[in-house]
């Protein structure tokens, strides 16, 4: 299954945050904790992420720094700072009610399958 | 698998990958790095997992992400990379910041310091508009030294090298005052116009900075001066419009700037404006893409379509050149426009790249001005004697003829070039070396031209 782009992209803040919510960390790792996350069912495209990291930065949520790894590379460590918590607090409210909006219509559709239409059955709002 | 081989391949792969994405200007050389470091630890999962390196390679590239998109991305994010910041201090430049600022302020200095030199005559009584001649031909004097001073602080010049610049200033200012010109007379004219050639040569030296003697370091004050003067042009304009306001609005209030603006602003600003015009050329440096070589390329095509049709024109119908007094000057001025056109292309080009079609137009551009000053010459030389040698017509004359080597010897390197039996560094070679030649003639106009025209 592929997941459309557009959600994707709205979806990439709130999955960051989150992952750095949980430890600081860096770009293969946090690819690498989104695909567990996922069952690999959110391909994102490697370096894509990276702008995602560069604007989450630029807006204060997340800050880097760098740092030479087990393999004596140099690495940039991501960290969320606390708007960035407060971010991510918002953005899981925004999901929620999108996820509750879904979940009831999906509930309601499932329900009414066999049923008529009553929307079909009302009288058109004037004007529309 | 782990073979030196494969590794030492492997390395040159992510070395290549790298200067692509380097290439890129919204991707910055950290980030850069950061991308590298994701790819390397990419690498290792997949040979791990059992990839040989190419293949590892291959997957690893493919999951970063098509180049031009990932650029995309990192310019949406970054757009401000695009329009680098030309004024303010860039903030990942190699100069560090301190440094930056301290060169900006130095410059600054040094640009107030010219504004005023231009004005210390006039506390001697010497006034700009009833001495114009002691004005302009110590043009030169006041703005040239400060630049090559700016430089040489810049760039660490030893003294010994300082020392020699100083004196070939010193040196330039005797002859230029000491020979008793007669007013607004020709050798005064051809002085005002050839003292600045040959010490724009002495300012290179120090712009080189010890590198002078390479092709790159005399490459580089040709690049330089180029992008000089398109910023000078362009804080001209910006300056035009200042004054027109300022004209405007204290005649509103009944007051007449006008000589203000002649006596003060104009000169100051015009002084002042060549050291900031350098600094803005040094502080942009391979910020963003150079706008003479972009000029060049606008023009070039333009100035071989012009050239040709001259060409055409002038067999079709059999006109000769009808020779009037500046039609020397104009063909002088055609070649160095060409000359020009053909200097800032060379400079911009990689010497590596193979030659391709553009090459050829500069090739018709050359070969088609090298006709039309040929058409000319040959026309002025068979009545040379008939209009008499004024010092004006010899300058000219001697003009012609270095423009005239210069591109017909370039012609030759191109052409080689072109058939691939030179190589491009050659052309390099010889048009920085024949800066020399310019500034030698410039010298000798300057210096020989006055005592043997009986300084009329």
């Amino acid at each position: 299954m592929e997941i459309n782009k557009d959600l994707i992209a709205a979806s990439s803040t709130p999955i960051v945050l989150a992952i750095l919510a949980e430890q600081d960390s860096y770009g293969y790792a946090i690819l690498k904790r989104v695909r567990e996350l996922s069952g690999g069912r959110m391909e994102w495209t490697d370096g894509m992420l990276y702008p995602v990291l560069h604007r989450l930065e630029r807006l204060g949520h997340v800050e880097a720094r760098w740092e030479v790894a087990e393999s004596g590379r140099r690495r940039k460590y991501y960290r969320i700072t606390s708007p960035g918590r407060a971010q991510l607090a918002e953005e899981r409210k925004q999901w929620h009610a999108v996820d509750d909006t879904l979940r009831g219509i999906w509930q309601a559709l499932s329900l009414q399958v066999p049923a008529s239409h009553p929307a079909s059955a009302a009288p058109l709002p004037h004007g529309a | 698998m782990a073979s030196p081989d494969h590794a030492e391949s492997l390395e040159e792969q992510i070395d290549q990958w790298r200067s692509y994405l380097r290439r890129r200007q919204a991707i910055h050389s950290v980030d850069v790095s950061e991308l590298e470091d994701h790819l390397r630890e990419q690498l290792a999962v997949l040979v791990a997992a059992g990839l040989s390196s190419d293949e590892a390679f291959l997957v690893a590239v493919k999951r970063m992400g098509d180049l031009d998109a990932l650029s995309r991305e990192f310019a949406r994010e970054h757009s401000d990379r695009l329009w680098k910041q030309l004024v303010v201090f860039p903030s990942d430049s190699r100069e560090p910041p301190a440094r930056a600022r301290k060169d900006a302020i130095v410059a600054f200095f040094l640009a107030v310091a010219a504004a005023v030199f231009i004005k210390v005559p006039a506390l001697f009584g010497v006034q700009l508009d009833q001495d114009a001649a002691f004005y302009i031909r110590n043009l030169s004097f006041f703005v040239l030294p400060l630049l090559a001073g700016y430089f040489a602080w810049k760039r660490r010049l030893d003294t010994r090298t300082v020392r020699w610049l100083a004196v070939a200033f010193v040196a330039a200012g005797v002859f230029a005052n000491v020979y008793p010109f007669s007013e607004r007379g020709y050798t005064l004219i051809l002085t005002t116009l050839h003292l600045p050639i040959a010490l724009w040569l002495v300012v290179g030296i120090a712009y080189a900075g010890g590198r002078w003697g390479q092709v790159g370091g005399r490459m580089d004050f040709i690049r330089f001066s180029g992008e000089l003067f398109i910023y000078y042009v362009l804080i001209a304009l910006g300056g035009g419009v200042l004054t027109a306001f300022m004209m405007m609005i204290f005649e509103a209030i009944g007051i007449d700037a006008e000589r203000f603006i002649q006596l003060w602003l104009l000169p100051c600003g015009a002084a002042g404006a060549v050291l900031i015009g350098s600094r803005l050329v040094e502080a942009k440096q391979s910020v963003i893409e150079n706008m003479a070589p972009v000029l060049t390329r606008l023009f070039t095509p333009l100035f071989a379509a012009v050239l040709v049709t001259f060409l055409g024109t002038l067999l079709w119908t059999g006109r000769g050149v009808d020779i009037e007094r500046n039609a020397l000057i104009a063909f002088d001025l055609l070649l160095a426009a060409v000359l020009g056109l053909l200097l800032y292309s060379i400079s911009a080009r990689d010497p590596r790249a193979p030659a391709g079609a553009f090459d050829g137009l500069q090739v018709v551009l050359v070969i088609s001005a090298l006709l039309a000053d040929a058409f000319a010459l040959w026309a002025i030389a068979a009545r040379i004697s008939e209009f008499g040698f004024t010092p004006n017509r010899v300058a000219a004359l001697g003009e012609n003829v270095i423009l005239l080597v210069n591109l017909a010897w370039s012609a030759v390197l191109y052409i080689r070039f072109l058939r691939g039996r030179g190589s491009f560094s050659g052309l390099e070679k010889w048009q920085t070396s024949y800066l020399w030649v310019h500034a030698a003639w410039a010298a000798i106009v300057v210096i020989a031209f006055p005592p043997v025209f009986g300084y009329i």
